[in-house]
């Protein structure tokens, strides 16, 4: 029989690494050994909860090694095979995994205290069943709130086995965004139920029903909590969410009665907090408005009444030709089309020219933050050419094209203006560039739902079509400039 | 095993200061790295893990803590989902943004 010591002197140094981990990953340059830190951290706890069952008499070693096998090669497969397009919303969906498994985990441990028979009134009871409660809470609404912003970062999806249409896709559904005022009195009688249903549970902690019912109300506050946010705002809501499944994974440590659980997952969950604070003022949004005022691609869009006719891949060549100083825009389009690599492609083309060609990123362009700079990266996009939007600014009055690529709330100058849902979001002011070039599908509005001034002025250039085959067109008719 | 005010504290004390270290960590962060920092954290919150193997150390035996088994052995799958593919996700986004910068730099 070991010392138990021995078994929290190594959670402990496997907290320490958790901590330096999450330290080096918020700077660049630490950021890859910060990650490596980390996963040798949870490797450590694993080796050594292991050890520890071992000698304390293990029952049996099936469900540990096939959990342990089936859930490895699932995330690496999931890990491998993700499109860095769909990067997002893996990132959504494993968070909910961690909400779940610490609901689980909760969830299980009840069940097998209230068949083990339930201990007497005081501290044990107490604390146990309320972290039981807490984590059940935070754990079920991580789940069914990642799971909603998976699907709102996607879009919607396609229904199976519907008629397919003369392209060959399957039937396309958007998700909703919804939410009435009078749903955040819903949201807060359902936290409230939740709250008692704790309290409920603690007073007779051997029925179950409290229990089960508090995991629907929980799962249908998560719901109920994402369904009214616009898409636009979506990455402060996955932040939270990861905020929160920290949360939960703290709770669950008080409910198995394991530190490193708690430092893990408090820390995780301040963090996260902190990062949804600095994604929000990126944004120039407040938490509150984000979270409880139903913003952006709420379905009552603006009806276009402008037209701009679009032109075509020559036109703009020829534009370019002789230009001194392009700075392209990418946006989700970018990501959605796939065309990091025709970008890149058109840079270097470009620069062949002598044409000085840099990357203009907004904080929340595309779906995450630094999504841009992970796909122009993929492309091979040197990482000194993406310039920052405060600093980049200043160089759109001196240049002579900016090539917008799918992006539209994040140049949108309505944000300057004090109306409407994009008030005072900071924009790049891709407007005081000579010439604007838009490559876009449509004329249609962004999340924000904010029809795009930019699209009509003089100056400005529409190539509606697909981002990729746009992009290719374009570098053909340079080269045959 | 029975829980003591004593131990109880102790655990809120560990709770309490691990929240104000978290607030304290990460202030500044730039954007390009909020994707991966959020990825690699959310991996983190897999630790979650360690109590899905502690109540996986179970049976089926067809008594009524089968089904607190079976709830134990989903938490543990989807606890090493979010821990391994977190981690590797997380890699493979900062080898796009950290490993081209070493090279643009050269």
């Amino acid at each position: 029989m070991v010392d138990p010591v021995v078994w929290d002197v190594g959670y402990l140094l496997s907290a320490s690494m958790f901590i330096v981990g999450i330290k080096r990953l918020s700077s660049p340059r630490t950021a890859p050994s910060g990650n490596r830190l980390g996963a040798q951290g949870m490797l450590l706890a694993v080796i050594i909860t292991l050890l520890k069952m071992q000698s304390e008499g293990i029952i049996g070693w099936e469900l540990i090694v096939a959990g342990l096998a089936i859930g490895s090669v699932i995330g690496y497969i999931m890990a491998t095979r993700v499109e860095m397009t769909g990067m997002p919303e893996l990132v959504a969906l494993f968070n909910g995994f961690g909400g779940a498994a610490s609901a689980l985990v909760g969830l299980s441990e009840a069940l097998k205290r209230i068949s083990d028979g339930v201990p007497d009134p005081g501290v044990e009871l107490y604390a146990t069943w309320t972290a039981i409660g807490l984590s059940a809470l935070v754990g079920w609404i991580t789940l069914s709130g990642s799971l909603m912003a998976m699907m709102k970062l996607k879009g919607g999806f396609y229904v199976p086995f519907s008629k397919k249409d003369d392209r060959g896709r399957s039937r396309w559904i958007s998700f909703p965004t919804w939410g009435p005022p009078w749903l955040n009195w819903v949201k807060a009688s359902l936290l409230l139920a939740s709250l008692a249903l704790i309290i409920l549970t603690i007073q007779n902690p051997e029925d179950k029903t409290y229990v089960y019912s508090l995991v629907a109300t929980s799962t249908l506050l998560g719901v109920l909590f994402v369904l009214p946010i616009g898409g636009a705002d979506m990455p402060v809501v996955v932040s939270l969410l990861n905020s929160l499944s920290g949360i939960a994974a703290a709770f669950t440590g008080f409910v198995i009665g394991n530190n490193v659980l708690i430092i893990a997952g408090s820390m995780v969950g301040a963090a996260g907090l902190i990062l949804t604070f600095i994604m929000c003022k990126a944004m120039n949004r407040e938490l509150f408005d984000v979270l409880f005022k139903a913003f952006g691609g709420s379905g009552e869009k603006d009806q276009l009444t402008r037209t701009k006719v679009g032109s075509d891949p020559e036109e703009v060549a020829m534009v370019l030709d002789g230009a001194q100083k392009v700075i392209v825009v990418p946006g989700y389009g970018m990501a959605v089309s796939q065309s990091q690599h025709a970008v890149k492609e058109f840079a270097d083309l470009m620069e062949s020219f002598d044409c000085e060609v840099l990357y203009a990123i907004h904080p929340v362009a595309g779906r995450m933050p630094g999504h841009m700079n992970v796909l122009l990266a993929e492309a091979n996009v040197p990482y000194e050419k993406l310039i920052e939007m405060d600093d980049i600014n200043s160089e759109f009055p001196e240049c002579d094209v900016a090539l917008v690529i799918g992006a539209n709330d994040t140049t949108n100058p309505a944000a300057r203006t004090n109306e409407g849902p994009l008030a005072g979001m900071p924009i790049l002011d891709v407007d005081k560039s000579s010439v604007v070039v838009i490559i876009k599908r449509s004329l249609s509005v962004g999340y924000a739902g904010v029809d795009n001034d930019l699209f009509y002025m003089d100056k400005t250039m529409m190539l509606f079509g697909d981002g990729k085959k746009m992009m290719n067109e374009l570098n053909s008719a340079i080269k045959e400039l | 095993m029975s829980l003591t005010l004593t131990a109880l504290i102790g655990s809120i004390t560990v709770f309490v200061l691990a929240i104000f270290l978290g607030f304290e960590l990460i202030s500044k962060v730039p954007p390009t790295l909020h994707t991966p920092l959020m990825s690699g954290a959310n991996a983190i919150s897999g630790i979650t893990i360690v109590g899905a193997l502690i109540l996986s150390n179970a049976t089926f035996d067809g008594t009524e803590t089968s089904f607190a088994a079976i709830l134990a052995f989903l938490a543990l799958i989807m606890a090493t989902i979010n821990v391994v593919g977190g981690f590797m996700v997380t890699n493979r986004m900062l080898e796009m943004i950290a490993g081209k910068k070493r090279k643009g730099g050269n």
